[in-house]
């Protein structure tokens, strides 16, 4: 009997894992998956949290909804992976031996990173919304929240979700001014980023909507420390920002296992052919989602676009071949907005999100790089869809190749 | 593609600004590319950080993010902002003749 293990059940390993299982003959292949919580998290829900939109019941529900019937499930945490040896062992010093490895640990934030951000402030007036925690303490501070200079910092990249804090901004405002109190709130952009996005023709556009929701943007801010006393935040070129409430998009890191295992990068991201997802140094050991070193967002969308490369290419090493598919890099990312409206862009390595309409070209229903409702719509349906098709690895009417079909240059 | 003298050299230059062929770069073109940044003189410090950016590249492919950098080379974030204000990993693979770091996503 071979093994086949999947480290990680968050978005990307419970995918493979539901894809793997569908086909794999169950009298040659066991597929174990290891994970050490027994919830699953709906994290790009996390963003409606603090405005009242989403609880905290929207956004869990248990892992095993959501595994095959016949998986076998390993709840636990991992100390370490011996690569050379083929085998995994786990808190209780359990040894997995495995024929191959996905690993699929994700990322987290890192707020211990800077100096001072998880001071006397965290979660009182510091707030970050990666965590339910955080998005919760958020939303209960908003609710008696006055007024002030509300700042989002982004502190280093990459992030999770590289849109979501613009997200946040623009909720913001049209949370402040549905309350009638927008006039009392200052809001503020800080990012390390020379522009609102990382890629240049996305960046102007989405620069022109801070504008004109009055929302300020401080560029090149890469932050040094958190002064908890004096309330402001400082760079490392000594500039300073002051505010009433932080919210922090604080370092994002891999699994603390890939620096125990020697697997990671500075960052514990583990490196990670761009292609076809397999480890750069381990023939047989494939990464995906959030965990890889790849310069792709760390998002669902993108987890899901690589889950359908892996998959080919996984069953293309069992039967001995090399891994053919190629991941492209595709992101396709809602943006909220404000107000019941969205944005959409849709991109990849090699080509920066441009406008147009999309999936079907000049029909729609989304538009790219617009703001609409029908957008909103599509990213509320989004929710629905990942609970009831994406996890499950059911197949969704979008390639996982980026298209150039519906964009203008 | 844009082309400027440095150092009595014409040099291609990428769309970022950056040389475009590694072959184009020597001491006096890096001197050059750092007034242009803003840095009057290299000292050791500087020099310490665009040899080992130099050598990263030459190993990875890619120029170091800070994190890297300063995890690698020896020198803090701080010094690093002292040395190349405004931009240290930009500055630095700038004036060590490397492409921009592609880093960010």
């Amino acid at each position: 009997m071979k093994k086949l293990l999947i480290l990680g059940a968050g978005t990307a390993g419970t995918m493979m894992l539901n894809k793997l299982s569908n086909v794999l003959d169950k009298n040659e292949w066991q597929i174990t998956i290891v994970d050490q919580h027994e919830t699953h998290y709906y994290q790009p829900g996390f963003l409606f949290i603090p405005f009242g939109i989403y609880k905290r019941k929207d956004v869990i529900k248990p892992k095993r909804d959501f595994f095959p019937s016949e998986a076998n499930v390993i709840v636990s945490e991992i100390e370490k992976i011996e690569p050379k040896e083929n085998r995994v062992i786990l808190k209780d010093s359990k040894v997995l031996s495995y024929d191959i490895l996905i690993i699929a640990t994700g990322a987290q934030i890192k707020p211990e990173e800077t100096e001072g951000l998880k001071g006397e402030l965290w979660h009182k007036n510091v707030f970050d919304f990666y965590t339910i925690e955080g998005a919760c303490a958020l939303s209960n501070f908003f609710k008696h929240w006055e007024g002030g200079k509300l700042v989002l910092n982004i502190t280093e990249m990459p992030i999770k979700c590289p849109v979501a804090p613009l997200e946040f901004v623009f909720l913001a405002d049209s949370y402040f001014t549905e309350r009638g109190m927008r006039d009392k709130v200052e809001i503020h952009f800080v990012t390390p980023l020379p522009g609102a996005f990382t890629k240049p023709k996305a960046s102007s556009i989405l620069g022109d909507f801070l504008d004109k929701k009055n929302i300020k943007l401080t560029t090149d801010f890469s932050i040094a420390r958190v002064d908890n006393e004096q309330k402001k935040i400082i760079s490392w070129d000594e500039r300073e920002v002051d505010f009433d409430v932080l919210v922090t998009i604080p370092t994002n890191m891999g699994n603390e296992v890939m620096a125990r295992s020697g697997m990671g990068n500075e960052l514990n991201f583990v490196p990670t052919d761009k292609q076809t997802l397999r480890s750069l140094e381990y023939e047989n050991i494939f990464v995906i989602g959030d965990a890889t070193d790849l310069p792709s967002s760390k998002a669902g969308s993108v987890a899901h676009f690589q889950a359908e490369i892996l998959f080919e290419n996984i069953l293309s090493v069992i039967e001995g071949r090399e891994p053919k598919e190629k991941f492209d890099g595709h992101a396709n990312c809602f943006i909220e907005s404000g107000f019941g409206k969205g944005i959409l862009i849709d991109f990849n390595y090699d080509t920066e999100p441009l406008p147009g309409k999309f999936p079907l070209p000049g029909i729609g229903p989304f538009s790219l790089l617009e703001e609409t409702k029908m957008n909103h719509y599509g990213k509320v349906m989004f929710r629905w869809m990942y609970w009831n098709f994406l996890l499950k690895g059911i197949e969704l009417p979008i390639e996982s190749q980026m298209s150039m079909a519906g964009k203008r240059m | 593609m844009a082309v400027k003298e440095y150092a009595g050299k014409m040099v291609e230059l990428d769309a970022d600004g950056n040389l475009a062929k590694r072959t184009d770069w020597n001491e006096d073109v890096a001197k050059a590319l750092a007034v242009e940044e803003g840095i009057p003189e290299l000292n050791d410090r500087r020099w310490l950080v665009i040899n080992y950016m130099r050598k990263e590249f030459e190993a990875k492919g890619d120029a170091p993010s800070i994190r890297k950098l300063t995890k690698e080379s020896g020198v803090d974030t701080k010094e690093l902002y002292t040395l190349f204000p405004g931009g240290p990993a930009k500055k630095a693979a700038r004036i060590a003749g490397l492409p921009k770091p592609k880093g960010c996503i």
